[in-house]
């Protein structure tokens, strides 16, 4: 055992450098204090609580549906940026583009195919999440507000998705675009206003493609993870993961029957 | 080691003499007083962890779906060409669908506006907190709020044809019945289930189907036109 080192040694002994301690402010250690720091004094991971109810690690509690939602929007970001790269915001140059992206670019397709691909997963598992939270009841009181966070991020998804639907400036684009703004004009009165601002003109066109552009890759992106932030954080200021078992008896009374969240916390 | 009380209880209207202090306990205000300690393990490493591991597996299964399959990309944009059908993104197609059958007013601000509204509110309306089986307290009045509610969605969407949002509705309002005949004491497990569920779940069940039913008839069976088409058909 002396002279192999675990892999768990050579992380130790990484721990325990001068470049790894200025770095990060936990320290060395695997006492349970250093774990807790290890969350704690972490700029990112302070938002989580340093300890979780055991029975809320379990697939059935969560199927990991928030976690595989973060997984998604850091795939979207890590291949978003690189597509960037290749892509000019303007008609018709975004399809020649997109064409190049396909044909020329190194991992071109790949790259493109990974983000549209992310991104469909990521609006089907925002959904999934939702309704997975509503039928544990994991909505119920003090987690009101992390539930309108939750549908404010649902939107805000939607929207991503959207805007960058158009990007590509193809066929299925212009048209799937033009489909969904049309229903911005049927707001009573405002709605023609509206779908000009929306799109910059009344009808699809290159100042759409850069309004589009610029919400996806800018405003959207940085709205998101404003509201993410918030989100996990109200998670541990809530009193962590949901969990029917768990709470308080005055809160279970009020929700006597819910059984499925009971079953499910066991 | 107690003294001799130097006071006297009784009852007294004065309230500037002997003022009262009544400490209300109620159900819903009550100190919230943590029962039992549980298990608990701590983030770093276990949680962060798992969280990795699944995002791995989540980006593994992602990876092998963009190595095999390709990203649709069609002709260049050409506002003077329409194709038929043109399709919004998938997860709008249960409102496309919407906008078959009524105004864009109706299906295209009414329905998602109201829908947006009502999960905002979910957490605030008492109905969604306490979950009693839905039939279980006052039986006789809420099964005829039921079937009014049923009956006349059923009416409004048979008048417009709209079957596709008609067939869940009744496909639910029908295991509604079922949960409505069954008690907590059934036999069976799942009608024990079923006669347990609150109003939430019942609409949201609801909502679930028809979100699930409409953007599958959108995606899969619509053709030029809006027809009806059968996904081996073709386009």
């Amino acid at each position: 055992m002396a002279i192999t080192k675990t892999i768990d040694q050579y992380f130790d002994d990484l721990r325990s450098t001068r470049v790894w301690r200025s770095v990060f402010r936990s320290g060395t250690g695997s006492s349970t204090l250093h774990r807790a720091l290890a969350i704690q004094q972490n700029v990112f991971l302070h938002l989580f609580s340093t300890k979780v109810r055991a029975r809320m690690l379990g697939f059935s509690a969560t199927w990991y549906l928030g976690t595989l939602t973060l997984g998604t929007f850091l795939i979207l970001v890590a291949t978003g940026i690189p597509l960037m790269f290749y892509y000019h915001p303007s008609a018709p140059q975004a399809y020649a583009d997109t064409k190049d992206l396909q044909f020329v670019v190194s991992s071109g397709l790949f790259l493109r195919n990974l983000h549209r691909w992310s991104a469909h997963a990521m609006v089907f598992l925002v959904f999934a999440h939702m309704f997975k939270v509503f039928y544990r009841g994991a909505y119920r009181t003090p987690r009101e507000f992390n539930w309108v966070i939750g549908i404010v991020l649902l939107l805000i998804t939607l929207l991503l998705s959207y805007t960058g639907y158009l990007l590509p400036w193809d066929q299925l684009a212009y048209w799937a675009i033009t489909v969904g703004s049309n229903i911005a004009s049927a707001v009573p009165v405002m709605g023609n206003k509206i779908h000009f601002m929306l799109l910059g003109g009344n009808a699809v066109n290159a100042n759409a493609l850069l309004r589009f552009y610029v919400l996806h890759c800018m405003i959207l992106p940085l709205t998101a993870m404003f509201f993410v932030a918030i989100h996990f954080w109200r998670i541990r200021k809530d009193g962590g993961l949901y969990s029917h078992a768990s709470e308080p008896a005055t809160l279970r009374t009020n929700a006597a029957g819910s059984d499925t969240a009971a079953k499910e916390a066991q | 080691m107690a003294d001799s009380k130097d006071f006297t209880a009784g009852i007294d209207s004065n309230a500037k003499k002997s003022p009262r202090r009544i400490v209300f306990i109620t159900r819903r205000t009550s100190a919230q007083v943590k029962t039992d300690s549980e298990d608990q393990v701590q983030s770093f490493p276990e949680v962060l962890f798992r969280a990795a591991v699944a995002i791995q597996v989540l980006a593994i299964a992602l990876v092998w779906v963009s190595l095999v399959f390709n990203a649709p990309l069609e002709g260049l944009a050409d506002p003077s060409h329409t194709p038929n059908p043109a399709k919004a993104p998938w997860y709008f197609l249960g409102l496309q669908e919407m906008l078959h059958y009524f105004p864009p007013v109706v299906a295209g601000v009414l329905v998602p506006g109201l829908v947006v509204f009502a999960l905002i509110v979910i957490p605030y309306f008492k109905v969604n907190i306490e979950a009693d089986g839905l039939f279980l307290k006052d039986r006789q009045k809420r099964l005829r709020i039921f079937y009014l509610i049923a009956t006349g969605l059923s009416l409004f969407l048979l008048f417009f044809k709209v079957y596709a949002a008609l067939v869940p509705t009744l496909i639910v309002a029908g295991v509604m019945l079922l949960a409505a005949q069954s008690s907590p004491q059934s036999s069976s497990a799942l009608r024990r289930y079923l006669a347990a569920r609150p109003l939430s779940y019942w609409v949201m069940t609801w909502f679930l189907f028809e979100l699930v039913v409409l953007t599958a008839i959108g995606t899969f069976f619509r053709g030029p036109g809006w027809a009806w088409v059968w996904p081996w058909q073709g386009s």
